[in-house]
């Protein structure tokens, strides 16, 4: 399709890409908003990249509203020769199938599809998965690409590397819960997203994470600057825990002295797309170096 | 210092607002009504943003132990000094140990309290607006409580300068029966039928009792969507869309039923369609109106909004004239 550009009202620009989601559309809109940061234009104030869209917010007094469409037509256009995204490789701890959203599971059993099994086990059915081990080893094979963040302060959309046809998708809660516990992991569509803090949701719950996403006090040094941990092009890697790690990361996090695990890197869509595994490959080599 | 006796319904510190957070997921906060607020601050000869206190319904019972000058605008509520009747849009000397009491609002929402100063809580990410979903801001990221003591900044101007300051009565903002709420059109509206986007401008729709900082939900006929085979990524319901971000002003339709617009303590981003962003001027009209208000739409264009927003900037810089002329004459001609 045509990509759209659209007022939202008198401070917005609304630039939509396409329908679907695709690794390749985001690669696009995520290397344009880079570019707009980075050389800056007059009377924006800010850009936010979505899913398949962008959104930038401006000042009109500052810049001409129909002029800007020009000036983001033209970062539209210089896109095609934009070889390189920074993203960083993140760690993401993850004790799956833990007891305290198992619990939440139970309490809001009459909002699900099927409450006789766990998320987990609704998931794997769907997906085709008979053993959790091999559910567990596919969610942390390859990374979640950090597409879009937002809704509120620490919400991530994390779209797993993979083929469309091996993407895991889920539907969401029949009925949304009240109540979901901090750093719950989840999944809905075919996004994985984190829980920044308590609160309703409809995503499926299939783990907790010892790490923050959000911490208003800025406590956690890698936090201090935005206080959330995502940031869009982010690759998070899952990696599976036992209670042991996930009470001494706890620990570590609740003394103040816990350092995320973040590497950053050169992301080439081009490379990525010739032989995805192999470069995903090579960009963890790299990161472990 | 200003001690806090009573903290009223919801009542939080809140300035201009926190801007480039968006893409992180932080919404600007800030007074939602920024007309009231404004002026407010230019009474009492203050910065135009200065951090004040915004109410909701019912106001808080305060009293000050030093000189200070305060202005209460916005939303009309009962207002009592040492239990006399002040009056609004006015600068008050205050003295020590005295006690201003703020009531319930006559009509509107939100009322402004604007001390000669401003309140001093730490800058966060550039603001001190209160974002109470993200616990940020303000005290602490929360609502003002009983027995909190507000630090007041040096004063710009003494109270000698600034006591019985006043408006041109024909610049304030009125509260009137039906509110018009000027609209662009547009982002993922495709996603309604032609009649759906048709009644929407034609009917009028009501403000539910689910308003607040972050959101408004509104009633009226619903929505209708068109027929398609749900793209990759959307979510099967009709009102999904692959995930966008939400502009503060737009109104989204989950589910058909209903529409929410959003307000400045917005939800940055999600998966539900948008079909048009209320200008931001007219924002200030939303913050003042309570469940079960009358709201009709008017489509206009990005150039008629643009005018819109010039004449709002307008009617704030003749504030700033009509409170140089009362300095230089001490009185309006009224």
């Amino acid at each position: 399709m045509d990509t759209r550009y659209e007022f939202g009202g008198d401070e917005y620009i609304f630039v939509d890409f396409d329908i679907e989601m695709s690794l390749e559309v985001n690669f696009k809109i995520l290397s344009i908003c880079q570019a707009i940061e980075h050389e800056g234009v007059p009377g924006v104030v800010e850009v936010c990249p979505g899913n398949a869209s962008y959104l930038v917010h401006y000042r009109p007094d500052d810049i001409d509203p129909h002029k800007l469409i020009k000036t983001l037509q033209r970062f539209e256009d210089e896109a095609r020769h934009i070889a390189a995204i920074s993203s960083r490789l993140v760690d993401i701890p993850v004790l799956f199938d833990d007891p305290w959203t198992k619990e939440c599971a139970k309490q809001f059993a009459d909002r699900h599809q099927d409450p006789s099994v766990t998320n987990l086990e609704y998931l794997m059915r769907l997906n085709g998965f008979s053993s959790k081990r091999e559910f567990i080893q596919a969610y942390s094979s390859r990374p979640f690409w950090i597409s879009m963040v937002g809704f509120v302060p620490g919400t991530a959309w994390g779209y797993q590397m993979v083929p469309r046809e091996r993407a895991l998708q889920a539907p969401k809660y029949v009925r949304p819960r009240t109540d979901t516990p901090e750093r719950t992991v989840s999944h809905g569509g075919a996004f994985m997203a984190i829980y920044p803090v308590r609160g309703p949701g409809g995503y499926q719950l299939i783990g907790i994470t010892p790490v923050p996403m959000y911490e208003p006090e800025g406590r956690l040094v890698d936090l201090r600057e935005t206080r959330i941990l995502a940031k869009a092009a982010d690759r998070w890697k899952v990696r599976p825990v036992d209670l042991d790690e996930f009470n001494a990361i706890r620990a570590e996090v609740e003394a103040g002295t816990y350092r995320y695990k973040i590497v950053e890197q050169e992301f080439r869509p081009a490379t990525y797309f010739e032989d995805p595994e192999r470069y995903l490959k090579r960009l963890e080599e790299a990161a472990r170096a | 210092m200003i001690r806090v006796l009573a903290p009223g319904l919801l009542t939080t510190i809140q300035d201009a607002g926190r801007f480039g957070w968006y893409h992180i997921g932080m919404p600007p906060s800030g007074a939602m009504d920024q007309f009231s607020f404004r002026a407010g601050n230019l009474l009492v000869g203050n910065q135009e943003g200065a951090a004040a206190l915004e109410t909701t319904f019912l106001g808080p019972d305060l009293e000050t132990d030093a000189e200070v000058t305060v202005a209460v605008t916005g939303a009309p509520l009962e207002l009592r000094l040492n239990g006399s009747p002040a009056p609004m849009w006015v600068a008050l000397a205050l003295k020590p140990g005295d006690r201003l009491r703020c009531g319930q609002v006559t009509a509107g929402v939100r009322s402004y309290i604007c001390f000669g100063g401003g309140i001093e809580v730490p800058e966060l990410l550039g603001s001190r607006s209160t974002y109470l979903l993200g616990r940020f801001g303000g005290i602490g990221g929360r609502a003002l409580a009983a027995n909190d003591a507000l630090a007041i900044g040096a004063a710009q101007r003494s109270a000698a300068e600034l006591t019985g300051r006043r408006l041109d009565a024909r610049l304030l903002p009125a509260f009137p029966e039906i509110i018009e709420l000027r609209i662009l059109m547009g982002l993922c509206s495709y996603r309604l039928t032609e009649d759906s986007v048709a009644e929407f401008l034609g009917s009028e729709w009501q403000v539910s009792t689910e308003a607040d900082r972050i959101g408004y939900r509104i009633h009226g006929p619903g929505f209708k969507f068109r027929d398609r085979e749900p793209p990759f990524g959307a979510g099967s319901d009709p009102s999904n869309v692959v995930d966008v971000g939400y502009p503060v002003g737009s109104i989204q339709v989950p589910g058909g039923k209903e529409g929410i617009l959003l307000m400045r303590d917005a939800v940055t981003g999600g998966g539900y369609a948008t079909i048009g962003t209320v200008v931001q001027c007219d924002l200030d009209r939303v913050a003042q109106a309570p469940p079960r208000a009358r709201l009709r739409f008017r489509a206009v264009t990005i150039d008629d909004a643009l005018r819109l927003r010039a004449q709002y900037h307008a009617r704030l810089r003749a504030l700033c004239g009509s409170l140089a002329l009362f300095d230089q004459a001490g009185w309006l001609g009224q």
